[in-house]
């Protein structure tokens, strides 16, 4: 790790089975781009890879490596959406997001780091799981890979960042009116793995206290302020703020490419489009 | 219990809408009864409800209902296993407790006897969630309720012991917070590389221990 860049953490998909214990999943923010850059160079797609935000870092490869990079192009040195072969001794230095905020790098066989409570995942709010890496942090490729190395991708899929959100009704859906739906909001800088901020007209806030219930990963809360925050990777386990809304699974991959300044809209959509498009998504990452 | 959506891949159990141990009871039963099913990710308790985050590619709305009543049926008669007791020391007041005086002046209390009331008291760890393991404690002796602050403090020291309202709570990690600040404990309530990292779980009883001073 010749730079580590704005933020670069080592990431699967989650560690799941702690919440009750007040440990969210974690996980990779775009949990899409991230299991396409591991089916590519032929790892089960759990397999720990890093997650990059915003500005990418500097890798040094003392042995060679197959690797694949997808998500928001960092100024890649190397093409998005396929297997590259590293030789020992080549650097890889990537830069700025041109658009989206998470890029992610797999290596063939995986990154060999030890799993805390079954992941690799590190819980950056918490510290469970480690620490973001740092200059100087050596990492060694494991020997998990399952498969050949795949073909490289022939339609990129979009990475634009900002855009609209699908969602289907959260659980005080019926406490709020259809503003949410009517307005533009901006992504506030105070975002990051735990929340996306999103500030805009405010929303009528029910009145009314409610006892805390458990929240799930993409509730869209509203607090009395009426700026919503749309819960993310690290969110708390639980809360008693009312959410209209509740972001769909399948666009949970563009959460994790949202940036501060970036405009987002809600639309609403049943629970039954919500299911074919993740199906959808599914089929895309089984044809790799 | 009524079974509603929260999200595309999560439902809620609703068990009630009140806190009392009787509805904690009815979660932490289906809480320990789908800990580990397949296709069952993550379990959230809280205090009348359940939420349960399911994998969407295994399961569906119907068929994560269908296999969520059929468990909790067949565990129905499982005993409860006995709580933990566990012993908080805490140091009251001064630099650690500065919000002590505003819960004895809005009780008519003195100082000695909001701690005298508040260590004599078991508590009973409803579950714990929010940010960070945050255990949220029943018990509290009436006496001692406080409304929360205005305004949230922007830092909160780990280990700071609390009354918000009704409720009892201690702040496992340094973080923002409402709640009225009485003493600190110097216990690691936390630790990343435990397993689990909370020292308090849901079902725990728990007791503060009054002590002089301690190394924070």
């Amino acid at each position: 790790m010749a730079a580590p860049g704005f933020l670069t953490t080592v990431q699967d998909l989650g560690r799941f089975g702690w919440t009750h214990y007040g440990i969210s999943a974690s996980g990779a923010a775009d949990p899409f781009a991230f299991r396409a850059a591991n089916l590519l160079v032929g790892n089960a797609e759990n397999a720990p890879a890093l997650e990059m935000t915003l500005t990418g870092g500097e890798f040094v490869f003392e042995q060679p490596a197959t690797v694949a990079v997808a998500g928001s192009d960092f100024t890649s040195p190397v093409p998005l959406w396929q297997a590259v072969e590293i030789a020992a001794g080549a650097a890889l230095r990537f830069g700025p997001a041109r658009t989206g905020a998470r890029c992610y790098l797999a290596i063939r066989g995986g990154f060999d780091v030890p799993l805390v409570m079954g992941s690799a995942s590190v819980h950056v709010m918490t510290g469970v799981g480690g620490r973001p890496l740092r200059k100087g942090d050596v990492l060694a490729a494991g020997d998990a890979a399952v498969r050949r190395p795949r073909p490289a991708v022939r339609h990129a899929p979009a990475y634009s960042g900002g855009g609209e959100l699908r969602v289907t009704p959260g659980p005080q859906a019926n406490l709020f009116g259809g503003e949410l739906y009517a307005a533009e909001y901006t992504v506030s800088e105070e975002s990051n793995r735990m929340g996306i901020r999103l500030r805009g007209e405010a929303l009528p806030a029910p009145a009314g206290g409610m006892i805390s219930e458990g929240v799930a990963l993409g509730a869209v809360q509203v607090p009395p302020d009426g700026q919503p925050i749309v819960l993310f990777v690290e969110h708390q386990t639980s809360g008693g703020y009312p959410k209209p809304a509740n972001v769909v699974s399948a666009d949970f991959r563009v959460l994790g490419q949202l940036r501060p300044r970036d405009h987002v809209t809600f639309r609403g959509i049943t629970m039954e489009s919500a299911e074919l498009l993740l199906r959808e998504q599914e089929q895309w990452l089984l044809r790799l | 219990m009524t079974i509603r959506p929260a999200s595309d891949c999560a439902l809620y159990l609703v068990f009630g809408e009140e806190i009392s141990p009787a509805m904690h009871a009815a979660v932490a039963r289906a809480t320990r009864a789908l800990a580990g099913v397949r296709g069952l990710r993550n379990l959230h308790p809280a205090y009348a409800s359940l939420l349960v985050d399911f994998d969407p590619r295994l399961l569906t709305h119907a068929s994560a209902a269908a296999l969520i009543r059929d468990t909790l049926d067949r565990h129905s008669a499982d005993p409860a296993p006995e709580p933990r007791h566990v012993e908080i020391p805490v140091v009251y007041g001064g630099e650690h407790g500065p919000d002590l005086s505003t819960v004895a002046r809005h009780n008519g209390l003195s100082e000695d006897r909001v701690v005298e009331l508040h260590a004599s008291a078991a508590y009973f760890v409803y579950f714990v969630g929010f940010s960070t393991c945050f255990p949220y404690l029943g018990g509290l002796p009436a006496e001692l309720a406080t409304p929360r602050l205005d305004a949230p403090r922007k830092h909160v020291p780990a280990g700071s012991v609390a009354i918000g309202g009704a409720q009892a709570g201690i702040y496992p990690l340094a973080s923002p917070g409402g709640w009225r600040l009485i003493g600190r404990t110097p216990l690691d309530l936390f630790d990343p590389a435990a397993t689990p990292p909370p020292r308090l779980r849901m079902g725990d009883i728990v007791r503060f221990i009054p002590i002089r001073e301690a190394r924070f």
